[in-house]
């Protein structure tokens, strides 16, 4: 995963609450590997119509893709799939601004390099009259957790180790594996102190 | 002195490596759990040449694209495919796979305290948000993402922050036909589906004391549609006596030593949590979902809201719910026709759960066609043995293998578009069943109801004259 500290892109507002895992990707998509790529799933169900025509009036429908995404409360709530993360990410997104996230989707955005900035809901209503149906330019500081939106300062919270993971582009493996002698001394200690924690062979 | 603790302070020192200057733990994985939809970590591991770390605390199973119908014939080239991969990297990391011809085969969440893989006191990981269902047992468990998966493979350990505690205390006696799949959806409701993110929920109390392990087991599954990614319950004896004897429970001295270590799983009196919740058990009816998020639920017994008169947040999300199920405000909830019903998945395809089904499909006919997919081929054969199949099939319901089936459709079984389905599972997303499928989440025995009814039913009514 590459870092990054400053981004400059382009964003839109999908001003609705509730943005689920599942309607991100819907389960269908999700036995593709990722190198054929998952942006043309995101929110497909939302995006298209029945027959598999882009809905024009969707806000994301634009002739030009946004990179960053303005959205209501409780984004990416629902299941782990990652691949909802996959979906943002593989469409070009590199920031997703809302009030609040669903837990197992902000850290999965994490391990991805995609920024879940967390905004006060006020904040959210005053990007959204500000912006409209519109885009806008859009640049981020991670470093100091704020974002200039066509000259609208913004503010965003994050979580310390979360902004460390993606400036610095962090791996946890590769972290962890510096803790090897740690976990295997644990375990150790652990198999004495809860032996029928070890599963037995079944019968 | 030392601060008074909670059921999870203990669980999380009992598992924690080491922790970091930022306060994130990396903690120590007890079980991993593997399914289809874990082919990303698999690729993830395998680009960077890594084993599995630990084989024996690693098991597969089958049951997202498990098929419910044919399974010697797999019409769908992408389902088999999805299979079969798991069952290469089962296979290149020696790991225990439950597959689709094994007797024990299920959903994964079903499975493991089938085996006894699922222990009080053990840290349990799972790509699959569920996986807060073991939390029943006392076991910290909780769902990761596809990076996590490959870590926890690579590493046996996660890194995690210790999330908040709350406890949500439920008192007094449920009414007839009030399951704790009732208690969930009125907890949801009333906190709101964010209500409980960056929380741990330990649930506690007179009421919770009294289910089953099954009952623990649902409203500890559906934790995670309030937003929590744990939910607990502190280990008594209806535990114990659930785990003995089964394939992979520990025996003889380790048994006893277990005994000991469990009993001490308990929450100090006067451990502090960041937020209580109480519940009186009698303010609890049979609720049923109305819209596309689990908050979005009410008790059988209530109209519809009107969204003009709920809060600006909430009531633009109710305008478009209501649209989307094709609903209209302040009508009754109750009378709501449907076009089919489904029972099964992880929140609700154990074997009480396809009882108490059946306790109000004895003698009846369904007016409207429905699946049944039991939690585990276990749990199939046991109600099997019990004639619950019987008591299905001559109400004019399909009886079928276990999977996760209908909760998620990835295996083909799909509710159609603008259908309205009846359903034992835990979302109500709109499509989450199928594209633009109509989802209303309720206990097994307000969906058999329905099925007798062909219209959402206060089960109680058909419980009347029935001595349950
Ligand atoms: S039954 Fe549904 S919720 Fe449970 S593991 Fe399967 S897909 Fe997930």
């Amino acid at each position: 995963m590459v870092g990054w500290e400053i981004y400059d892109g382009r964003a839109k507002v999908l001003p609705l609450a509730n943005i689920d895992t599942d309607q991100l990707i819907p389960a269908r998509f999700m036995s593709v590997p990722r190198s054929e790529g998952y942006g043309s799933y995101l929110l497909h169900d939302m995006r298209r119509d029945a027959s598999g025509a882009l809905r024009l009036e969707f806000p994301l429908n634009g002739a030009s893709p946004a990179t960053a995404l303005i959205a209501g409360a409780n984004f990416g709530s629902g299941s782990s799939r990652e691949a909802a993360v996959y979906a943002l990410v593989d469409a070009g997104y590199r920031a997703v601004f809302a009030p609040s996230f669903g837990d197992i989707f902000a850290s999965n955005a994490i391990n991805n390099g995609l920024l879940p900035a967390r905004i006060e809901p006020e904040t959210y209503e005053e990007l959204v009259s500000w912006i409209g149906a519109s885009f806008c330019d859009v640049q981020i500081d991670l470093q100091n957790g704020c974002a200039s939106f066509g000259g609208k300062e913004v503010d965003f919270q994050l979580d310390e180790t979360w902004r460390m993971k993606l400036i610095n582009g962090w791996d946890d493996i590769d972290l962890t594996q510096q803790y090897a002698s740690e976990i295997s001394q644990f375990g150790k200690i652990y198999a004495q102190a809860a032996p029928w924690a070890v599963p037995l062979v079944s019968d | 002195m030392s601060e008074p603790k909670t059921l999870l302070d203990k669980l999380w020192a009992s598992h924690e490596v080491l922790r970091r200057e930022d306060g994130v733990s990396l903690l120590w994985v007890d079980r991993h759990l593997v399914h289809e939809g874990s082919h990303h970590a698999f690729a993830k591991i395998a680009a960077r040449g890594l084993p599995v770390a630990a084989p024996n605390n690693t098991v597969a199973v089958v049951d997202h694209y498990a098929p419910t119908r044919t399974r010697d014939k797999i019409a769908d080239p992408q389902v088999v495919r999805m299979i079969d991969t798991l069952r290469q990297n089962a296979k290149s990391h020696s790991l225990r796979i439950f597959d689709l011809d094994d007797p024990a085969q299920g959903i994964v969440h079903v499975v493991g305290p089938e085996q006894g893989l699922t222990l009080p006191g053990l840290l349990i990981n799972c790509g699959d948000s569920h996986t807060s269902t073991h939390g029943a047992f006392g076991a910290l468990a909780f769902g990761i993402g596809a990076t996590e998966v490959a870590h926890v493979l690579a590493t046996q350990t996660i890194w995690q922050k210790k999330p908040k505690a709350m406890r949500i205390t439920v008192d007094g006696v449920l009414g007839v036909g009030v399951t704790a799949k009732d208690i969930a959806l009125h907890w949801i409701a009333r906190l709101g589906t964010g209500g409980a993110q960056g929380h741990s929920i330990e649930y506690a109390g007179g009421t919770i004391r009294g289910l089953t392990m099954e009952g623990r087991m649902t409203l500890c599954n559906l934790s995670i549609e309030g937003g929590a990614r744990f939910g607990m319950i502190a280990p008594d004896e209806i535990t114990k006596d659930y785990i003995k004897g089964r394939s992979y429970t520990p025996r003889g001295d380790q048994w006893l030593a277990a005994e000991a270590a469990w009993d001490e799983l308990l929450t100090a009196d006067d451990a502090v949590f960041d937020t209580e919740i109480h519940i009186d058990a009698a303010d609890i009816e049979p609720t049923v979902t109305w819209g596309t998020s689990p908050e979005q639920a009410l008790p059988i017994s209530a109209k519809l809201p009107d969204p003009a008169k709920l809060d600006a947040q909430k009531s633009e999300l109710a305008f478009k719910a209501l649209e989307y199920m094709g609903l209209s405000k302040g009508q009754n909830l109750a009378g709501t026709p449907v076009d089919q019903v489904f029972i099964g998945s992880c929140t609700n395809g154990r074997i009480e759960d396809l009882r108490a089904a059946a306790a109000v499909l004895t003698g009846r006919r369904a007016k409207v066609p429905g699946l049944v997919s039991p939690g585990s081929q276990l749990i199939k054969a046991q109600a099997e043995q019990e004639g619950l199949d019987k008591v299905f099939t001559d109400a004019g319901l399909e009886w079928a293998a276990s999977g996760c089936s209908m909760c998620v459709g990835m295996n083909g079984d799909l509710v159609e578009i603008k259908k309205r389905c009846a359903s034992s599972t835990n979302r109500n997303f709109k499509g989450r069943q199928g594209r633009g499928a109509r989802t209303h989440l309720m206990s097994p025995s307000m969906v058999a109801a329905a099925a007798v009814t062909g219209e959402i039913t206060d089960v109680r009514t058909l419980l009347q004259d029935r001595n349950i």
